[in-house]
């Protein structure tokens, strides 16, 4: 079969692929479709603008309770005593029960001690008071430089177990721990650094630093559980429905058949609702043992102190290059902290970017006594891409050449390269001066960074199509929608395939009880389940051609629908209309349950049911900056994103999911930091005042362009958008203020006293 | 959020009498005592309450007060109701054109939602943003601990001057400028009677008393900010610097009052720094570098370093300095109407 290949604008031929057995014929450009690739509205906008839409946090079972959980103000304790038995006799109070145990220790402020399960929240949270802890402070600290130190305090004691969770980073087994630092981490090292160096013509080095962000979801953590002794259905703000399900029959030795998992609505993951989590287990044991559903949500404290965070990272870099700007060399160490948790490695980002024969990583978990970090939009390559791509920008100016061509040199990638050459029209790239070129107290600049992050895709990911005899159609699936718009996506999918419009599709997702969906997390949704519905609906429209092609006095294959209709030989003029053909039906409904195959010219790797395509995902940003280098306060003045996810299914949901990606860049470069007292190793700002996100009023234009890239891989060769649309902003920013000022400000975040002391305007102090 | 009982109070009168204690003094006080507090918009009483810093028994409602929501003026200056928004001071014609620093310093508070609740006197009278004395497992010296946390914490959002036992910054923008114009806070008590007071004294910082922020007693009710008039040739300007434009506080925000005479000379200086000290600080040595001199960058440039000498900053806020000379320099020039050129 040949499909589509290339990139549109810049020239699509063709490809031929085989293609296994009950996949439909390829899909045309998106030019030639009716309903894919265009800017369908988000079926549900209505619903969430007008407050109609349902969340997690608005399902109230009759009966149910409101769970609490206490939690260590310490940041190390070795806890000796819990009593609560007083709390047990509080009025409203249906269950307790005990998280840490004697000896248990608190290892960070935040860390769960005991939960409450009453009917009203008031009265849980009452009850929490009542519960007494008999604690040993120990040391502690929450510095990850001290906590490099060889005299620091021990988060973790030799021979104690870690944790080695990961969701998305590849964790090694087995490294050697030394004081609080593990490591390092030398995997993807390759040829001969040392040999790479001496032959540079050209050197940059540079010590970055970013700090820890929290996910800051719109929509808190939270769980409806209720334990029956015919099964467990949960409700669940979760991007993995499937997986929770899993868990759930796991953690409590139950079949995957008495297991449902739910979502409506949700308000954003980001990374951090990927897994049940030990608050979710709470919930469930709560409900277990008090008999009734119990309600856990979290509150802004407590997502900022325990559902994960974007660790922070120390990381020196190092590039050689020949004078034409062929690299011979990178060199990265990185010491990061994820609290108490592993998984602060950034090394995938310089390892994969650029064309390099020699490089060599050396990264390490710093642990400290602060919440454990977890996988958060492009884990690991957006703290990455701060410093690779300062230190690339960095590069190009030692050569004297313009990054971007300098790019065109040492990037092997078309997709990037067009997306250069689009963001530099778009940009005004031409426009951009010298560093510091500007006369007067507020400058202007432009940079550019880029973006590399995995396609991803995940095979165990189903799909069921019905189309019922009054010519209705329903899809059913469990993937979840934490905020992307997948509904409406699916929705066109099959409307494609019908010649109906996504209106006319009914589309039920988020319910374990419906075919498995994949997870949504690593950009892997739109990749993962719309080839299996676009499959399903073509499998059934096969069924309903065999079945209403006497009644037209055709064969099968002479059969289309387009249009609202069922036509003969592609002529609109012979047929009937869909609902009067469905009318035909020997059953009230016909249904089909497809899942994802492999992608058509193979996977690049593999693992479980997680597989890696053989392109990764690109992404270029081009930013404006004014700086005012007097109070060093930076003004982003415009983002342009120029970004590509092979096929793009919805241009309006992918141009909202990129605005949302480079928000968060804007955010995580001027504004986001955890900060930590390092003497009573509380977090200080754990509330969305004084952890500052980027507001309307900071928010410059933001330009979208989207590359349609056909790679013939799949039955709709869509692929993901989210993380790569986070990757490149706030190293674009930083590239821009070098730009602005002709100072590099190698520090997150770049607040006015970060840029102040860069440009070396602090006074000493007295 | 524990129980309360809740009354609306119709009179002034009514609400002083009901009146047994400030804020400060309810969230020192004991949990059997009886902790009852006056409400105005509830922007920041409410904040304290959900930070379980305030429990208070009872809540004494002031909305519902006639006449104290309106800004009036006559020929001894301006009076503006307690219960004005900060939204109205934003847009007030009175605001706008007599007092620009003040209408610009309310339009640069908060978020649109906030300012349409916000009243001036819940403004004046907001406890500080410190994030050791907001959060409840710190035990500082403004909540009657022992210590301070901030010298030698997280101090980046803290003062460069004026931290004599207690680091916070004042909360209020307004007041920056408020007290720039000289304005003075009436007071009503139980007993019937007013008082009035110069805001700059009405304020009082740790060297004062470190547990409260103003001068207020117990039962008293403020009713109205009062500003006194602005004759011709008087100018006035407000700059703020935050982290972020939308709904940030200020890292250093400034108001200068200034009138020039017939021969272009200032008198009548008022330079006040903001985000700077506990209470809004004004920079007398700014002021005496302007004061009989005529305008000009060099004359800017001085008063803004005046206006930073002699400050003590702390180890993450000496980056305010620089800030807060500039912001001086450039309202300086702004005020007396005179371009800065480019070097």
């Amino acid at each position: 079969m040949r499909f589509p290949f290339g990139i549109a604008g810049a020239g699509v031929g063709e490809i031929e692929r085989q293609i296994p057995d009950g996949e439909p014929p390829p899909l045309p450009v998106n030019d030639a479709l009716r309903v894919i690739g265009k800017p369908v509205r988000r079926q549900d906008g209505r619903a969430k603008v007008t407050g109609a839409v349902r969340f997690t946090v608005d399902v109230k079972p009759p009966g149910m309770l409101h769970a609490r959980i206490l939690r260590s103000t310490s940041p190390n304790a070795r806890v000796r005593a819990i009593d609560t038995a007083a709390a047990e006799r509080q009025a409203g109070v249906r269950a307790v029960l005990a998280i840490a145990r004697n000896d248990s220790i608190l290892r960070y402020a935040g860390a769960p001690i005991a939960a409450v399960a009453a009917t009203t929240q008031a009265a849980a949270d009452a009850a929490l008071r009542l519960i007494r802890v008999d604690a040993a402070a120990l040391p502690f600290v929450v510095d990850m430089d001290i906590a490099r130190r060889a005299n620091a305090a021990l988060v973790y004691q030799p021979g104690e177990a870690l944790p080695l969770n990961a969701v998305e980073i590849p964790v090694s087994g087995a490294l050697p721990l030394t004081g609080n630092v593990r490591g390092p981490e030398t995997l993807g090292s390759r040829g001969d650094v040392e040999q790479g160096f001496a032959v540079a013509e050209v050197i940059v080095e540079g010590e970055y630093r970013t700090r820890t962000q929290t996910h800051c979801c719109m929509e808190p953590h939270a769980i409806v559980a209720d334990w029956r002794a015919d099964g467990l259905t949960v409700w669940m703000s979760t991007q993995f429905t499937a997986g929770v399900r899993r868990e759930l029959a796991r953690v409590f030795d139950l079949k995957l058949s008495q297991v449902r998992v739910k979502v409506a609505a949700m308000g954003g993951g980001f990374g951090s609702k990927s897994q049940l989590g030990v608050y979710g287990q709470i919930a469930v044991m709560l409900s277990r043992q008090a008999g009734a559903p119990v309600r856990l949500v979290f509150d802004r404290e407590e997502e900022h102190l325990d559902s994960g965070n974007r660790p922070e990272t120390w990381q020196q870099i190092r590039i050689g290059a020949h004078r034409d700007g062929t690299l011979s060399a990178i060199s990265l160490v990185e010491f990061g902290s994820a609290g108490v948790g592993v998984g602060a490695g950034v090394g995938n980002f310089a390892q994969t970017l650029y064309a390099c024969p020699n490089f060599s990583l050396a990264q390490n978990d710093v642990f400290i006594n602060a919440g454990r970090g977890s996988a958060m939009r492009g884990p690991g390559n957006t703290p990455g891409a701060f410093a690779m791509e300062q230190a690339i920008d960095d590069l190009a100016g030692q050569l004297g050449l313009d990054p971007l061509v300098l790019r065109d040199r040492i990037d092997p990638s078309p997709v990037r390269r067009e997306e250069r050459r689009l963001g530099a029209a778009k940009s005004g790239w031409d426009r951009r001066h010298a560093p510091g070129a500007d006369t007067g107290a507020t400058k202007r600049g432009i940079g550019v960074a880029q973006s590399i992050w995995g396609a991803n895709v995940y095979t165990n990911a189903s799909c069921e199509v019905r189309v019922l005899r009054d010519g209705s159609v329903l899809v059913l699936s469990g993937v979840q929608d934490l905020g992307t718009g997948i509904g409406t996506i699916l929705a066109q999918v099959v409307a494609e395939e019908f010649g109906l419009l996504p209106e006319d599709i009914t589309v039920h997702i988020g319910d374990t009880d419906f075919p498995a969906g994949p997870p949504s997390y690593g950009s892997q949704t739109t990749a993962s389940i719309t080839p299996a519905a676009r499959t399903a609906a073509w499998k059934v429209k096969q069924a309903l051609f065999r079945q209403v092609a006497p009644a037209l006095g055709a064969t099968p294959e002479q059969l289309a629908a387009r249009d609202g209709k069922i036509i003969i030989g592609n002529d609109p003029a012979r047929g009937m209309n869909f609902r009067d053909a469905t009318a035909g039906m020997r059953t009230d409904q016909l249904s089909v349950v497809e899942s994802r195959a492999d992608d058509y010219g193979g996977f690049r790797r593999r693992s479980g049911d997680m597989a890696g395509a053989v392109n990764d995902l690109g992404g270029v940003q081009f930013a404006e900056v004014s700086v005012d280098t007097e109070t060093g306060s930076i003004r982003v003045e415009r983002i342009v994103a120029v970004q590509d996810c092979g096929r793009p299914m919805n241009p309006k949901l992918i141009e909202s999911q990129v605005m949302g990606g480079v928000l968060m860049g804007i955010s995580y470069a001027l504004l986001e930091e955890r900060v930590i007292d390092q003497h009573t190793g509380r977090m200080m700002n754990a509330n969305l005042e004084q952890y500052k996100l980027v507001g309307p009023r900071d928010t410059p234009p933001i330009e979208v362009i989207v590359l349609e890239n056909y790679q013939g891989q799949s039955a709709t060769d869509a692929y993901g958008i989210a993380e790569p649309s986070n990757i490149a902003t706030a190293p674009a920013i930083a590239n821009a203020v070098f730009n602005a000022i002709g100072v590099r400000v190698r520090e997150l975040p770049m607040t006015p006293a970060t840029v102040l002391a860069a440009l070396g305007r602090l006074p000493r102090r007295s | 959020m524990d129980r309360f009982t809740w009354q609306s109070a119709r009179t002034v009168a009514e609400a002083a009498s009901a009146g047994k204690c400030t804020v400060a003094e309810a969230m020192r006080a004991d949990t059997d005592a009886d902790r009852v507090v006056m409400k105005a918009g509830g922007i920041d009483l409410l904040d304290l309450m959900k930070e379980g810093l305030l429990r208070p028994t009872r809540v004494i409602n002031l909305r519902d007060i006639p006449g104290l929501d309106t800004i009036t003026e006559d020929a001894a200056g301006t009076r503006i109701g307690a219960l004005v928004t900060l939204e109205q001071l934003a847009a007030h014609s009175i605001s706008r054109q007599r007092y620009t620093a003040l209408a610009d310093a309310a339009a640069s508070s908060a978020t649109p939602q906030i300012r349409h609740v916000a009243t001036l006197g819940g403004n004046l009278l907001q406890r500080p943003r410190c994030w050791y004395f907001r959060s409840a497992a710190h035990h500082c010296a403004r909540k009657g601990g022992e210590h301070c946390f901030a010298f030698a914490g997280e101090n980046q959002y803290h003062a460069v001057f004026g931290h004599d036992g207690c680091a916070i910054v004042h909360p209020s923008t307004v007041a920056t400028a408020l007290v720039a114009f000289n304005a003075r806070v009436e007071l009503a008590n139980a007993q019937g009677g007013t008082r009035t007071v110069a805001l700059e004294a009405f304020l009082v910082g740790p060297e004062v008393d470190v547990t409260r922020e103003t001068d207020l007693r117990a039962g008293e009710v403020m009713t109205a900010v009062l500003l006194p008039p602005m004759p011709a040739g008087v100018r006035s300007v407000f700059l703020k610097q935050a982290e972020r434009l939308s709904s940030d506080w200020s890292i250093a925000d400034v108001a200068v009052v200034l009138q020039r005479a017939a021969d272009g000379r200032c008198q009548n200086v008022s330079v006040v720094l903001g985000a700077a000290a506990p209470v809004p600080w004004r920079a007398q040595k700014a002021e005496a570098a302007l004061t009989g001199r005529l305008i000009d960058a060099a004359v800017a440039n001085a008063a803004g370093e005046a206006a930073i000498a002699g400050a003590e900053p702390l180890r993450r806020n000496a980056y305010k300095l620089p800030i807060l000379a500039t912001l001086v320099r450039r309202a300086v020039l702004t005020a007396a109407d005179v371009r800065e050129t480019v070097p």
